[in-house]
């Protein structure tokens, strides 16, 4: 057995092993449907109303995605001009700062407001939770070039344009998908929290209703897709990271491909 | 040797501070200096002495308090020079190939820059791979600056730096952090290099050996203001081999530019004990 497959065997095991712990829990100190569903029967859940689930699921896939890829869009644009410019920096840090502390629950009745409720205002919330950390990233990515490359490409006369994209912006990528993966699980509580304020779809809508008709196996089955769904893009996400900016990571089959 | 009299670089007066009022710093008080095309000129001296202010300068990515800087006749910055660098670290890009990384300045610098697209999978492709194989880093363009030693990664610099045919230059320490051996092998790489195509160079270095054997010229500085305080002409014939080093008018040169830096360490307002080697 090779040493890789041997760990992931090892993690597997520990993953299986944590759900198995959660259901002798529940068996063994007779832990209430209501409290806490067993791993077992919040898969039967999930299986048995899978088609009245699916199509939340749909929803809030669609919706998180929509919102990240805008986030990812105005991210790097923001990121880039706070990056490379010494105002937009002074003036657009405190601006963020002060609004990524602000609760996004208190944001969705305003967009209720502005856009009804709907897709809309769950689209916007998963947009403005994912941007914060991709500005951030990219602006840190631009800022940390050496300033003797700076020299170089300065006597070389290259233009503001020529330094962001042949030194700034590659520089800044391994930071740019550092931030998409947390980005992207951020969106994902986004879009639930806004469906579960204003929305009659989606897996918060779906929860939300659960929850209120005590059904919990059903809303424990919604968090379970929705871990499901982000783990799933973190790992896609990692796999184009490797792809992209193996030279980060100095791996070998980075060269030769 | 070379010298050709047509000046290519001119310092004239030049005076450079930092600051102003009561915090004003001279970095560099009256400099003189004159550079002909194709001249190679070493400045040495303590730290803190302005030589790579000059270096800057020259490039244009400082400009002067007052006084001018002259490059190929007219003011600079006025007439697009091609200036290639490079400095104690070598600042490849770890996302591109040593080749594409030498490639770099073509992609950038007029008139290359135009062609870049059509040209870069043949003419310039076999340019770079000609530089390299120069240096001796033949079989080395595919790989990544990571799977290179320093001293590789050092010539890779240099081919980077000479890539685009520059007029001009400028190396700012490019050796400093070397070993002995790596280091004498690539001042043999840099003199070829500056024997084949006949650059202006203007080359800032710690070591006193380094100068004597590259330069044709090499000018002493001192501190707080900089300035020259000597300018001595090596007339030892080319190619030079490290053997030369070690004769007797050799050795006496670099006592000179030794004593003449140990002054200048010793009227230093400032205790000389920043553990650096003159």
């Amino acid at each position: 057995m090779s040493p890789n497959t041997r760990r992931h065997l090892q993690s597997a095991a520990v993953i299986i092993g944590f759900f198995l712990f959660w259901e002798a829990a529940c068996v063994l100190f007779h832990v209430k449907e209501i409290v806490l569903p067993r791993p077992s029967q919040i898969l039967v859940t999930l299986w048995e109303r899978a088609p009245a689930i699916w199509p939340h699921t749909v929803q809030t896939l669609y919706t998180t995605l929509v919102g990240f890829a805008l986030g990812i869009v105005s991210g790097v644009l923001i990121g880039v001009l706070i990056g490379s410019s010494r105002l937009a920096y002074d003036v657009g840090y405190p601006l963020l700062v002060g609004f990524s502390s602000i609760p996004k629950v208190a944001v969705v009745p305003i967009f209720v407001l502005w856009f009804g409720a709907g897709t809309v205002p769950a689209v916007l919330t998963a947009m403005i939770m994912s941007l914060f950390p991709i500005v951030v990233n990219v602006a840190t990515g631009l800022a940390t070039t050496e300033p003797e490359l700076e020299d170089v490409m300065k006597a070389l006369r290259a233009t503001k344009l020529d330094i962001l994209f042949n030194v700034g912006l590659p520089r800044a990528m391994p930071y740019f998908f550092a931030s998409l993966k947390v980005s992207v699980t951020l969106a994902f509580v986004g879009t639930v929290i806004a469906e579960t304020v204003a929305s009659n779809r989606g897996i918060g809508n779906l929860m939300m209703i659960a929850s209120s008709s005590f059904d919990v196996p059903l809303v424990f089955a919604g968090l379970l897709v929705l871990a499901l769904l982000g783990v799933g893009l973190y790992a896609i996400f990692s796999v184009i990271e490797g792809r992209v900016i193996g030279w980060a990571r100095r791996k070998d089959d980075f060269a030769m491909g | 040797m070379s010298n050709a009299r047509d000046e290519f670089v001119r310092l004239q007066q030049v005076t450079l501070s930092y600051g102003r009022g009561e915090r004003v710093v001279h970095a560099l008080g009256e400099t003189n200096l004159t550079v002909g095309k194709g001249d190679f000129v070493a400045l040495v001296g303590p730290s803190g002495c302005g030589k790579s202010t000059i270096l800057k300068l020259v490039t244009g990515l400082l400009s002067a308090t007052t006084g001018w800087v002259m490059v190929a006749g007219r003011e600079v910055g006025a007439e697009p020079v091609r200036v290639g660098m490079a400095f104690q670290n070598p600042t490849l890009l770890p996302w591109l190939s040593i080749r594409d990384n030498v490639m770099l300045p073509l992609k950038i610098v007029p008139p290359f820059r135009q062609e870049y697209r059509a040209k870069r999978k043949t003419e310039f492709r076999d340019r770079a791979d000609a530089l390299l194989e120069q240096v001796g880093l033949k079989g080395f363009a595919d790989k990544y600056p990571w799977q290179l030693s320093g001293g590789m990664l050092q010539r890779a610099s240099l081919c980077r730096a000479l890539i685009h045919d520059p007029q001009l230059l400028m190396l700012d320490e490019p050796f400093g952090a070397l070993d002995q051996f790596t280091r004498e092998e690539l001042w043999a790489v840099l003199q070829d290099l500056w024997m084949t195509r006949r650059p202006t160079v203007l080359l800032v270095t710690h070591d006193l050996k380094e100068a004597g054997y590259l330069a044709n010229r090499v000018c002493v500085m001192r501190a707080r203001p900089g300035h020259i305080v000597e300018d001595r002409h090596v007339d030892l014939p080319r190619p030079r081999t490290i053997d030369m080093t070690y004769e007797p008018d050799f050795v006496s040169l670099t006592q000179r530019l030794r004593a003449l830096i140990v002054s200048a360490r010793a009227d230093d307002p400032l205790p000389a004990a920043t553990g650096e080697p003159a």
